[in-house]
């Protein structure tokens, strides 16, 4: 039996710890998520179909970051624009593991006019910025424009909720690497559906204002559900290193009831978003807003390629 | 002219006469673009044994102020306890009576334990 609360909690227990730089009042104590994981890609798993769904979970955060990152200077209170600000770099971190997992599972992705691009900019950098729209997998949803901040935060609230139960399930993965990242991510979303459900919560008992806002937002967010939960060629063909999204939908459906219980709202009856010809953002095609967004995240890793700063 | 007064005029502010009454005015700003009540930030770092005030930051009640504060300052991986409380609802010593407060233990050395020896695995005396 072991009455000793754990490390952090124990400030005597945290004092005896060796710290080796005496620099940060506060210690660092940041870890590596991929430390000590094997990154070869298992055995029996195709390399391309691993690193396409890489790209996919990995564009869906690295977009949804960019705009997050749109807030930065223009929010309603400084203290909710450091929040969304952490929101995006949380988003662009898990990003940046799983693009440079993507060109590490599947190296032709790097290549591009038979020059190896990935020498001279890192993997997952060449992947973020020198990717054609059509090449991009990342869910509609993502690249909507964010509105205002009722509309922001109730996609904030349905993107954090629907990726918290896939990276819950991508925990047991057969790929290591995704497998760590999602132990990673899943705290880090945690929070992220944490902070959203209280702002649509706030919101939504509220000022008539605030409330008609955030109706709004919902209505405006809702078509494009539905293609969270369809689940692509790839993701079919990877059972046991993927996670079925059609399996994700009432854990999502359960935490979003939860959440509009406590702030009076509804699921809007709005239809869904039409697909393109039976196909969608994870197919590569877009709506026009994503292509306004690479145009700006875009272009200054294009117009100076290689630099440092 | 007694009838300014009676229709509610008045030369306040050196503008000549002003009507005081029927004129819109600029209405109360409304509830959400008020300031919202500072709050005062305490953090227990992993290594600090007390709490110590970090800064501090506005919101709207309580717990809007603890996932701000958790936001603004541990956002480097430093805390492992927050604390928040209402800045009006602390007592400050006046910086004006400094002197009367804390000189009077300056020249008091036995009340400092350092008349016996202290063993070398005891901290943070």
């Amino acid at each position: 039996m072991n009455h000793l609360p754990d490390a952090d909690e124990s400030a005597y227990q945290a004092l005896a710890e060796v710290h080796d730089d005496p620099r940060w009042a506060f210690g660092t104590g940041f870890d590596d998520p991929l430390s000590g994981v094997d990154a070869t890609v298992p055995s029996g798993v195709d390399g391309a179909e691993l690193a396409a769904y890489c790209l996919m979970l990995g564009d869906d955060a690295l977009v949804a970051s960019h705009r997050l990152t749109e807030w930065v200077t223009r929010a309603p209170e400084l203290e909710d624009e450091v929040a969304l600000a952490n929101v995006g770099l949380d988003l662009l971190g898990q990003a940046r593991l799983l693009l440079a997992r993507a060109g590490q599972a599947d190296p032709a992705l790097l290549r591009r006019g038979g020059t190896d691009v990935g020498e001279t900019v890192p993997p997952e950098d060449f992947l973020a910025y020198f990717r054609e729209q059509h090449a991009f997998r990342n869910v509609r949803l993502c690249e909507l424009d964010n509105g205002d901040f009722a509309r922001s935060l109730v996609r904030l609230l349905v993107f954090s909720a629907w990726r918290l139960a896939a990276f819950s399930g991508l925990t047991g993965s057969r790929d290591p690497v995704l497998a760590a990242v999602a132990a990673k991510g899943v705290k880090e979303l945690a929070y992220h559906r944490d902070y959203a459900a209280r702002w649509v919560v706030r919101l939504g008992d509220s000022t008539p204002v605030a409330r008609e806002r955030v109706e709004r937002g919902l209505a405006d967010v809702w078509p494009w559900v539905d293609e969270l939960f369809r689940p692509s060629t790839v993701e079919r063909r990877l059972a046991g290193v993927a996670v079925d999204p059609a399996g994700l939908r009432p854990e999502f459906d359960a935490v979003l009831g939860q959440v509009f219980a406590a702030a009076g709202l509804a699921a809007p009856d709005v239809p869904a978003a039409a697909l393109v010809a039976g196909r969608s953002g994870r197919d590569g095609v877009h709506t026009e807003a994503l292509s306004h967004l690479l145009a700006e995240m875009q272009s200054v890793a294009r117009a100076h390629p290689g630099a440092t700063w | 002219m007694s009838t300014d007064a009676a229709a509610g005029y008045s030369a306040e502010g050196g503008h000549g006469a002003v009507p005081t009454s029927g004129v819109p005015v600029a209405p109360d700003a409304p509830p959400s673009r008020r300031n919202w009540p500072l709050f005062e930030v305490f953090v227990r770092g992993k290594r600090g044994l007390n709490h110590v005030h970090v800064g501090s930051l506005r919101a709207a009640d309580e717990q809007m102020a603890l996932h701000n504060a958790r936001d603004v300052y541990t956002r480097r991986n430093e805390g492992v306890s927050i604390w928040v409380v209402r800045s009006e609802l602390i007592t400050a010593s006046s910086p004006a009576e400094k002197d009367p407060f804390f000189a009077p233990s300056g020249d008091k050395v036995y009340r400092h334990p350092t008349f016996y020896s202290i063993p070398d695995d005891v901290p943070h005396m």
